[in-house]
């Protein structure tokens, strides 16, 4: 359990974009309860924003037509919605069990000299986001970084800086 | 050692588009599947010994025996694809390299079951993986196998992707549930089982994805052909993930039985670096680590692995060597679990906490001998005292730590920090 239970106002409404909207339709008609739909429309914010708003929630509950707090608890129990900004490249390392045995620390330790953030933390220029993550399901290509969802497998420091200077 | 059953189509490029699955036998299997029964199906897939692949190991065809006869609410399959114990690797090449033979199982096991309705709750990690799998879905449906007919057949079949969101937990089948039904992960009290009242209060099987994609093999050679596998108790193949300290670490279909020790050292290449083997997690973090002199008589099925008082679990073996810090591995699994604690059971949310602080101590170099057994003690407290087995998938593994390699504890707290920081 971690603490998520800040939320960020932008001062202003949320709305689906229009592939997001029709995705949203097309989905509710696969479940018997709009509830169901609580998940899938976080996901679809997230997509669309990078991370999901105080508005966006309430804009959720009012379309589903549920209580806000049923939103508010999804997303707040769930880790990986972004309840603020994450950088431009968000680097997720994998710090579970064969990621630890076979290096996670020094591509942490890395990161945090080369970008000066801690996990948790977003870079002061908004270019970068470093977390550290439970297990991501690669353990026999470990250690394993996720960079906007995209996986980097077998990694260590000397990969680790090429990648970066292809990204950036 | 390695065969292909399962993962017949993995090596074949461009296998998870569904003209080079259908050339290489994905749907077609499904002519027959619809000349049976249903409860014919059931018949077949009890008798082919399939065991539930996601680490209980229960048989799948009992599994789906027990929902109720007869009844007037709709039926529901939910396939476990959250794939979140650590170690465990296995479910995604089906997502990746061959997902038609998940949504063939999936239609197999609808039909037995009698479900028009499956979701695929898949943990929201796996950012690749689920664009593949709905790409194969979106063609499965315009190619007739999903939607109003399935294969031309009177049978209406949807299959919806759920997508989690970074919760371990809900690989815990009621908190799957939950979570499809938009709540947070949280375990519900059994009785009433899945079976009987599950997804929106109606019956609902939940399968794990190796067990489904299973299926069409089972139905198209039939339960001798896949009891030709494996052992008499646990017939049949396994993708297994060997990970950690090896040469050749990676997933690997093999058929149960065969020795651990064997395995390693011809399927995965031995120890790295002329090392030599200190302990062996069998089956995923949770499952009680074993010390070489028990990894030597122990065979990849499930009643060896009990019989040497570990689980078989989900198969994700992790191989540790002499260079392992015991107790530094266990801090890194208690954090885990304590991590991924939905916060529902009291024992569960600060005892897993208590656990972290105890053996962060140790490690510090500011433990004593009563910390050793006070985690000992915590284990017991916590254990089989909470809603789901998350908190005993913690103190299993750590009491299986805690009695082997025990020296490897009192020594942090005979040397303290000093030793430590020589170590």
């Amino acid at each position: 359990m971690s603490d998520r239970s800040q939320l960020i106002e932008t001062g202003k409404p949320f709305t689906f974009d229009a592939q997001r909207d029709a995705e949203f339709e097309r989905l509710v008609k696969r479940y018997p309860t709009r509830e169901s739909m609580i998940l899938p429309s976080l996901w679809l914010v997230q997509e669309q924003e990078g991370w999901i708003s105080a508005e966006a929630m309430a804009y959720i509950a009012d379309r589903i037509g549920t209580f806000p707090s049923m939103v508010y608890e999804a997303a707040t129990f769930y880790t990986m919605y972004n309840l603020q900004p994450k950088g431009k490249l968000h680097i997720c390392v994998c710090r579970t069990l064969s990621c630890y045995l076979l290096g996670k620390q020094e591509i942490v330790d890395y990161l945090q000299q080369e970008l000066g953030i801690k996990p948790g933390e977003v870079s002061a220029d908004g270019q970068f986001s470093l977390e550290e993550v439970e297990c991501l399901g690669h353990c026999g290509t470990a250690p394993v970084v996720q960079v906007n969802g995209e996986f980097y497998e077998d990694m260590n420091v000397a990969k680790l800086k090429e990648l970066l200077a292809t990204l950036k | 050692m390695q065969v292909q059953v399962l993962s017949a189509r993995f090596d074949i490029p461009d296998a998870n588009k569904i003209d080079v699955a259908k050339q290489h036998g994905a749907y077609a299997t499904l002519e027959k599947v619809f000349a049976m029964q249903p409860e014919e199906i059931i018949e077949l897939v009890k008798a082919s010994g399939l065991r539930g692949r996601g680490g209980a190991g229960f048989p799948t065809g009992l599994k789906w025996s027990f929902l109720p006869k007869n009844v007037d609410k709709p039926v529901y399959l939910a396939v476990n694809s959250d794939e979140s114990e650590p170690a465990t690797f296995k479910d995604r090449y089906i997502l990746v390299r061959d997902p038609h033979t998940l949504i063939e199982g999936i239609i197999i096991c609808c039909y037995a079951i009698k479900s028009h309705a499956a979701y695929i709750y898949i943990r929201g990690e796996y950012t690749t993986q689920v664009k593949i799998l709905q790409a194969a879905i979106d063609e499965a449906y315009a190619a007739g196998y999903l939607g109003e007919t399935v294969d031309g057949h009177e049978y209406k079949l949807d299959v919806t992707v759920h997508r989690g969101a970074g919760a371990y937990v809900c690989g815990e089948e009621t908190a799957l549930l939950e979570s499809i039904e938009g709540k947070k992960g949280q375990p519900r009290s059994k009785p009433p089982f899945p079976a009987v009242e599950g997804l929106y209060g109606c019956p609902t099987i939940i399968n794990n994805v190796q067990s489904i994609a299973s299926l069409p093999f089972i139905l198209t050679n039939g339960a001798d052909a896949y009891k030709a596998f494996g052992t008499e108790k646990s017939p049949g193949t396994h993708l297994f993930g060997i990970s950690g300290l090896v040469k050749k670490p990676g997933m690997y279909e093999l058929p149960l039985g065969l020795p651990l020790l064997e395995v390693i050292e011809k399927v995965a290449g031995g120890m790295r670096d002329g090392r030599t083997l200190k302990g062996v997690i069998p089956g995923g973090s949770s499952t009680p680590v074993l010390t070489p002199e028990e990894a030597q008589t122990v065979t990849l099925d499930y009643e060896s692995m009990a019989a040497h008082k570990t689980m078989f679990g989900s198969g994700g073996i992790v191989v540790l060597d002499d260079t392992v810090d015991m107790v530094k591995l266990v801090e890194n699994l208690i954090y885990f679990y304590h991590h991924e604690s939905c916060g529902q059971c009291t024992p569960c949310r600060e005892g897993l906490g208590w656990m972290l602080k105890i053996v962060r101590k140790i490690i510090r170099g500011e433990g004593v001998k009563a910390d050793i057994d006070l985690l000992t003690e915590l284990c017991d407290n916590i254990e089989m005292k909470t809603v789901c087995v998350l908190s005993a998938a913690c103190t299993m593994s750590t009491r299986s730590y805690l009695n082997k390699f025990r020296h490897e504890f009192e020594a942090y707290v005979a040397g303290g920090a000093s030793a430590q920081a020589a170590m």
